[in-house]
């Protein structure tokens, strides 16, 4: 028994992604039908022309009906998937599954998600019936226990940690600043983030993802039909699923520093597609930075810095848009919101722009280093699921070392 | 021979200033009073008095009788949740008494008469800044009677009772009035005699008396009465200078009282404490020898464990006045079903024990999440273990009662780790810090109190001392 690759068996043909923003005038029916019709004008096809559709909502629709109804589909096959914020990868991973089968030979992921109709404050998930004995902290809260267990660990005094945090805020933003599908297009100042009201521990609202309504959407096809829609199709090179079991809290060995799903995750990842040195053979990576301790935790769960030094790294601009890897170049969940089910999509889509040089004002230097990783992380340290996927313009193993000059790096 | 086996009480860290009450209204007014915190009720309290007497209590209690003025719930008894909290055995009868003063004494007298567990617990208020609301008290008591090794054999048990109003209270209401207190005197001062009259045929020699204690809501007919029974027996009134900082704690008074007897008592004293309530009723005990080792119980709490609370903080825990709530929607309510599955954790805060792999899980899991196999396990109880943080959050976007919502990752001495809440805490958590499993209140959905095992800090121990937490746990 064992996981096998999918590598180059199928490839992503047309995208589309809305605004990430307070759509106070458009329900989750009125965003999917437009995100849908935006990616298949990218592809030439109708929505009839696609035989299967998978819709990734976490709390905006129940059952694939959520999108067969606002498309009118006739005779479709439409599941909805969740997977908490893994929502939207869980939609690709399934539409791939299918198209790498044999089964369909068009599928279409959709992510779709309308946050702003609660009223409340932050994210509000669904309530499973229980006892009442699960301790109802937020998700900040939830993520805001990295930092002490962190600093404790690793002997980091608080206010570097602190500076560390700060700056994942500020890159973040000042990317998001150059991507006019962000939530929030301003640069802050790192004087703003320190001083911003706190939410939950050392997180203050600037430390936290936007909460936004969304939508992203991809058409996935056999590779070898790809050229047949697009001279510059993705093809998909690992995709990359592990559930945690949820032992964080019981096992006395998890000490809060890190999230096993995603370092075994990231294993699986980067042996589907060949991929020995992140940091140098990724041209980009969008990472689910749900909160600011999380980018930095992440960076060493998916080998991009040392145990115990990726605040350092941080700091020394090496995920920076000019640095050595580009970490969530389009703003990432800190400003680009964060729809939740659509934002997996959401994260292939800058896979999608950056390596097909078509980032505009916050284009990176992407032909020389041909691959791009996105990854989703749902649920809370301890207990949580994590999605990666590995994407990349030309089929093969990646490459050992990047084949050509380094650009701006 | 019947008597008392060990005795416990409890009073919450929090104080108010009298002068914070009066003063709101423009008045003076001295002393304090001991304020429960907002997670606290009846219930707790009562469990909190009587946890450290469960093990105990488990093999050697014939019933739990539970005493309080202002009871948590109607309809549904409260005992049943304090019996659960305890892990007590399922063949005991748990028996709520009577909302009224009285019934903290007739519970030491029923658990007295059949060898139980008599657990008193009470908070006090009244009219908006008046003086029952300043003068009250909130805190507990339990006293677990029984035979074999016991401080002091039940001697006698007196009642007698007469129809008359003196202090009433309508349910539900918070204002407790009173009559004429000349009125109530006279009737409590004949009630006494004849109560005196009733211990003297069982032989109850009021020269023999060496210390005696007199509780009642009526100041002035527990003076009165104080008076004739020094004048009587020649022994001293115990009890006297405590109202002026705790507080009159109602029903869990009597508890106070009795703690207060035998923590001052040598080997082989006759003890009487009488409660003046719709009646007057006595309790007869003499301390054996096993007095003399015997630690004492009642709460001393250091000046510097004591959380002064404002008035309006007061009146927003006691639901007088509604506070802010984060914009966050409410928790569900806990599932009555559910809870009962899972009544072993989240009553009693078991877990278990791997019997393959050794690794303490709780609630006892369906798997165990180091070997994979499922099961058996062997029960563990977490409740009256100290743990240690691994890590700790302020939470002030999640719903409460009060915000912020503090919780952390504990890890248990015996093993074993949860995540909980955090509660009376005076500085922020900090990793490595020291807690105790404490039995509240959570929210309060469609009349459902959902009880929950939070953890407080426990006060680092000086060298050679054992931890200390304040009042909370005086073993």
């Amino acid at each position: 028994m064992a996981q096998h690759s999918l590598s180059d068996r199928v490839a992503i043909i047309a995208m589309g992604c809305s605004t990430f923003a307070e759509h106070f005038d458009s329900g989750a029916d009125r965003l999917a039908v437009d995100v849908v019709e935006e990616t298949l004008a990218g592809a030439g096809l109708t929505a009839q022309d696609v035989d299967a559709y998978w819709l990734g909502t976490y709390v905006s629709g129940i059952s694939g009906i959520a999108l067969a109804k606002p498309l009118r589909l006739k005779g479709k096959p439409v599941t909805r998937v969740e997977n908490m914020c893994a929502t939207g990868s869980e939609a690709l991973r399934a539409a791939c599954y299918a198209v790498a089968s044999g089964a369909v030979d068009v599928a279409m992921a959709v992510g779709v998600e309308k946050l702003k109709d609660t009223g409340w404050a932050g994210l509000v998930s669904p309530k499973i019936q229980d006892d009442g004995t699960r301790v109802n902290t937020s998700a900040p809260a939830n993520f805001s226990f990295l930092a002490p267990a962190y600093e404790a660990r690793y002997s980091v005094p608080r206010e570097d940690f602190r500076r560390a945090m700060t700056h994942v805020a500020w890159k973040n933003h000042a990317n998001g600043a150059l991507n006019p599908r962000a939530q929030f297009r301003k640069e802050i100042s790192k004087a703003a983030i320190d001083a911003s009201p706190q939410v939950a521990g050392a997180l203050g609202v600037l430390d936290c993802s936007g909460v936004a309504d969304g939508a992203a959407a991809a058409i996935v096809v056999r590779a070898e039909d790809a050229h047949l829609y697009t001279d510059k199709p993705l093809y998909v090179k690992a995709l990359a699923l592990v559930t945690g079991n949820g032992a964080g809290v019981p096992d006395e060995s998890y000490d809060f520093t890190s999230f096993p799903e995603v370092v075994e995750c990231a294993r699986n990842a980067y042996a589907q597609s060949g991929i020995t040195d992140p940091r140098s053979q990724l041209a980009l990576a969008e990472v689910h930075d749900c909160f600011t301790p999380t980018e930095i935790v992440l960076m060493e769960d998916l080998g991009f810095a040392d145990r115990g030094r990726a605040w350092q790294d941080v700091l020394d601009g090496r995920f920076d848009r000019d640095g050595e890897l580009p970490v969530n170049p389009d703003g990432g969940l800190k400003s680009f919101g964060h729809p939740v089910g659509a934002s997996g999509l959401r994260m292939i889509f800058e896979c999608w722009l950056q390596l097909r040089g078509e980032a505009g004002d916050r284009q990176l230097p992407t032909a020389h280093r041909g691959l791009g990783l996105t990854q989703n992380l749902g649920g809370a340290p301890g207990e949580c699921v994590c999605f990666i996927a590995v994407v990349g313009t030309t089929p093969g193993l990646a490459p050992a070392r990047p084949t050509g000059p380094e650009e701006g790096a | 021979m019947t008597g008392v086996i060990d005795y416990r009480a409890y009073l919450p860290a929090y104080r108010l200033d009298a002068q914070e009450v009066a003063g709101a209204l423009g008045g003076t007014a001295r002393g304090s009073r001991v304020v429960a915190s907002f997670d606290q009720d009846t219930t707790t309290l009562g469990v909190e008095a009587a946890l450290p007497l469960a093990p105990v209590a488990r093999a050697a209690a014939a019933s739990l009788w539970f005493a309080t003025t202002a009871p948590v719930y109607a309809e549904k008894a409260n005992a049943p949740t304090i019996h659960a909290a305890l892990d007590l055995p399922p063949d005991i009868p748990a028996v709520d008494l009577g909302a009224t003063p009285r019934s903290g004494l007739l519970a030491l007298m029923s658990a007295a008469r059949d060898g139980g567990l008599a657990v008193l617990a009470d908070m006090r208020g009244g009219a908006v800044g008046g003086v029952d609301e300043r003068t009250g008290g909130d805190g507990s008591a339990a006293v677990l009677f029984g035979t074999g090794d016991i401080v002091a054999e039940v001697v006698a048990t007196g009642s007698t009772t007469a129809e008359f109003l003196d202090r009433w209270r309508a349910p539900g209401e918070t204002t407790i009035r009173s009559w004429e207190e000349r009125f109530g005197e006279s009737r409590y001062l004949e009630l006494t005699r004849r109560l005196l009259e009733q211990l003297e045929k069982q032989g109850v020699n009021p020269r023999g008396v060496a210390r005696f204690a007199v509780v009642g809501g009526n100041a002035r007919a527990a003076r009165s009465a104080t008076a004739l029974l020094t004048s009587l027996t020649a022994a001293s009134a115990q009890e006297a200078g405590m109202l002026g900082q705790v507080g009159d704690l109602g029903a869990a008074r009597a508890g106070f009282a009795l703690a207060a007897l035998l923590d001052a008592a040598a080997p082989d004293e006759l003890l009487v404490l009488v409660s003046l309530a719709d009646g007057a009723d006595a309790l007869v005990l003499r301390t054996t020898a096993a007095i003399a080792d015997h630690p004492t119980r009642l709460p001393v709490t250091a000046p510097d464990e004591r959380v002064v609370v404002s008035y309006p903080q007061f009146l927003v825990w006691r639901g007088r006045v509604e506070a802010e709530t984060p914009r966050r929607p409410e928790p569900e309510r806990p599932s009555a079903p559910y809870a009962w599955r899972n009544r072993q954790f989240k009553h009693a805060l078991h877990g278990g024990r791997c019997d393959h792999c050794g690794a303490v899980q709780l609630p006892v899991p369906a798997v165990c999440y180091r070997c994979r196999h499922s099961g058996p396990f062997t029960p563990v109880d977490a409740s009256g273990q100290t743990a240690r943080i691994v890590t700790a959050t302020v939470d002030r976007l999640a719903f409460s009662p009060n915000p912020p919502l503090m919780s952390a990752v504990v890890q248990f001495e015996g093993g074993g780790r949860i995540q909980c809440e955090l509660t009376d805490v005076r500085k922020p958590p900090a990793v490595g810090d020291l807690v105790r499993p404490t039995f509240r209140r959570g929210a309060t959905l469609n009349g459902i109190h959902n009880y929950a095992w939070k953890a407080r800090p426990v006060a680092a121990p000086a060298p050679g001392e054992e931890a200390s937490d304040g009042p909370a746990q005086p073993e």
